[in-house]
């Protein structure tokens, strides 16, 4: 089975250093999700590409544009995402947070996530783990323990950078093989996409306690 | 088919002339817009409920009364009652009222309101938004089908032998749409009760409003009212009309980049592409209109949205007139080509629902069989444990 991996690259420049590490951590989430005896197919959605769409979703009440529409889809369609941000004023970029802002409060409820950040100088990495680990706890995604740094002189060919992203690909392809439990009605599969295809909650079941008996 | 207007009543500033008109104004332009609607032949005049600025429409029914009392044919309706933060209590009696003033020409739409602060000048909580339209609608219908009520709920004080006064015209009580964008609880409240569903789809893709709109039909069927094609479905709609669609383009362009609601944000080419506004020829509106039934299905009401952002009352008025005069005749022709017999074309009217009698399901506060069987079946095996005991 064929699972699906969803990347989310927030990075502004062409050719861009977040884009970069987001290619890599893909192709060693691809290669983990292989050596597990399963294939992966990764797609990348670049945020810059949508920051309009974003604005304009943000400024006519949460109307998602068509390409908001197809974002949202492939996350619920997504077996694990990688989102990759640059650092902007100490934290995730506002493209990133804009972004994350317009999902569904439970579009991302149990999903693996791997975070990544991009930034000038290495003081800026505990980002991860003070900005982006939180943001996707509240979310109620899975964030593996490995979160990937990198600062510009990461890229310079430091094994360590490879060995981060090869140790994060591999926590987050265990997760994206698991094979889920429980079934659809109960807990959910996760698998419904985005509402109103949503399960039902009968009307009776929303009545009880209000019916004034 | 029933076509009309539906208003959310905002005091705009006119972008092209920088005057912005009075509430006293607004509240007058209205009301002859809803005059207009009777005099081109549409069937239906919605007015919004707010309570805040820059909108102005916050009494209903007194301003339909009004109305009422200067049309004979119109009905008359809202977009949305605001079932969350006004007493049930205060609902049953303001539009009973109204039933009787205006010869049974009402029905209202039920909706939540559009935002938070608006729940606390009630003393209600938005965090209870749905719950809140779950139970006081129940009470609602109670209200308008029982004499003697007792009621105890969470979110209002308990009634002990409470009778609505006036009662319902007829002893039948109006028509409910249930009006939702997003919130599939609603729709599966209006499949329920057999109620109608409204979705203002103004300002989403027509796959979304077909996914809530289907999702309506699908319950309505499950809950036994008939086939889900029979379920009764009303739609938004907006459009700006001229001899020429460069001509309509330039005159509403100011007016759309500054609306309120959507202005700022994307271009009148994106929003006309991604939503049902249609800025053009009256045929435009036509061909437009006719493909929403391809993916909603064959629909009982369609109400469009033609003054606001400022528009003035002049520009208004001849929408209204074009609307009435070149678009609706050929609309009304063209939806009863396609629909197929067993689909109704209208929604119930007070005519039809007062022939249903004292037993009808619309006099029912539960209408459903189905909930009905289920709620019996359910008596009768805790009936069996007692007995067994």
């Amino acid at each position: 089975m064929s699972r699906r991996i969803l990347v989310i690259s927030a990075g502004l420049s062409q050719p861009s250093s977040t884009r970069l590490l987001a290619d890599q951590l893909a192709d060693a989430s691809r290669a983990a999700v292989g050596g597990r005896g399963e294939s992966a197919q990764v797609e990348t959605i670049e945020l810059r590409e949508l920051a309009v769409e974003m604005a304009q979703t943000m400024v006519s009440g949460n109307r998602p544009t068509p390409g908001m529409v197809d974002a949202k889809r492939k996350i619920a369609a997504a077996d694990g995402i990688i989102a990759v941000t640059p650092v902007f004023t100490a934290s995730y970029s506002g493209l990133f947070k804009t972004f994350v802002d317009l999902l569904d409060k439970d579009s991302l409820t149990g999903k693996p996530v791997l975070v990544a950040a991009t930034a000038g100088t290495s003081r800026h990495s505990l980002v991860l783990e003070y900005a982006m680990r939180p943001l996707f706890s509240y979310l109620r995604a899975v964030v593996v323990p490995t979160a990937v740094f990198a600062a510009t002189e990461d890229f310079g060919g430091d094994v360590d950078l490879e060995r981060r992203v090869h140790r994060a690909a591999g926590e987050l392809a265990t997760l994206v093989v698991a094979e889920r439990t429980g079934v659809a009605g109960l807990a959910g599969t996760g698998e419904e996409g985005v509402e109103p295809d949503a399960p039902v909650t009968d009307f009776a079941e929303l009545l009880r306690g209000h019916d004034g008996g | 088919m029933q076509f009309g207007i539906f208003s959310i009543g905002d005091v705009t500033m006119d972008p092209t002339t920088g005057r912005t008109p009075s509430e006293g104004e607004r509240i007058s332009a209205m009301t002859q817009l809803a005059l207009k609607a009777e005099e081109v032949g549409l069937d239906v005049f919605a007015t919004g409920e707010h309570h805040n600025p820059p909108f102005v429409p916050s009494a209903p029914t007194t301003h339909l009364a009004y109305i009422a009392a200067q049309t004979q044919r119109l009905k008359l309706s809202t977009a949305t009652t605001l079932i969350t933060t006004t007493d049930p209590v205060r609902i049953a009696e303001d539009y009973s009222f109204l039933q009787h003033l205006s010869d049974g020409r009402v029905d209202l739409m039920m909706g939540r309101g559009n935002t938070g602060p608006v729940y606390p000048w009630f003393g209600k909580d938005i965090r209870q938004g749905i719950p809140l339209a779950i139970e006081n609608y129940h009470l609602l219908r109670r209200l308008w089908r029982e004499k003697n009520v007792n009621w105890k709920g969470q979110f209002r004080t308990p009634l002990q032998g409470f009778t609505t006064t006036p009662c319902p015209l007829d002893d039948t009580p109006p028509f409910v749409w249930h009006g939702s964008i997003r919130s599939t609880e609603i729709a599966e409240q209006a499949a329920f009760y057999g109620d109608g569903f409204f979705h203002n789809n103004i300002f989403w893709n027509i796959e979304h409003t077909s996914q809530m709109v289907n999702m309506y039909r699908r319950r309505f069927e499950h809950y036994g009212h008939g086939a889900a094609d029979q379920a009764i479905v009303g739609l938004g709609g907006q459009a700006f009309m001229a001899g020429s669609e460069a001509e309509a383009k330039r005159i509403f362009r100011p007016y759309f980049d500054n609306a309120p609601v959507y202005g700022h944000g994307p271009s009148l080419e994106d929003f006309t592409a991604q939503t049902p506004l249609t800025v053009g020829t009256p045929e435009m509106v036509i061909d437009r209109t006719l493909s929403f039934a391809d993916s909603v299905g064959d629909y009982q009401r369609q109400l469009f949205l033609m003054d606001h952002a400022g528009l003035p009352l002049e520009m208004a008025l001849e929408q209204v007139e074009i609307l009435g005069t070149q678009v609706v005749p050929v609309l009304r022709r063209e939806f009863e080509r396609r629909r197929p017999e067993h689909v109704p074309s209208e929604p119930p009217t007070h005519a039809s629902l007062a022939a249903q009698g004292p037993d009808g399901p619309h006099r029912q506060v539960v209408s459903s069989p189905v909930a009905i069987a289920r709620e019996e079946e359910k008596a009768a095996r805790e009936q069996e444990k007692v007995s067994a005991r």
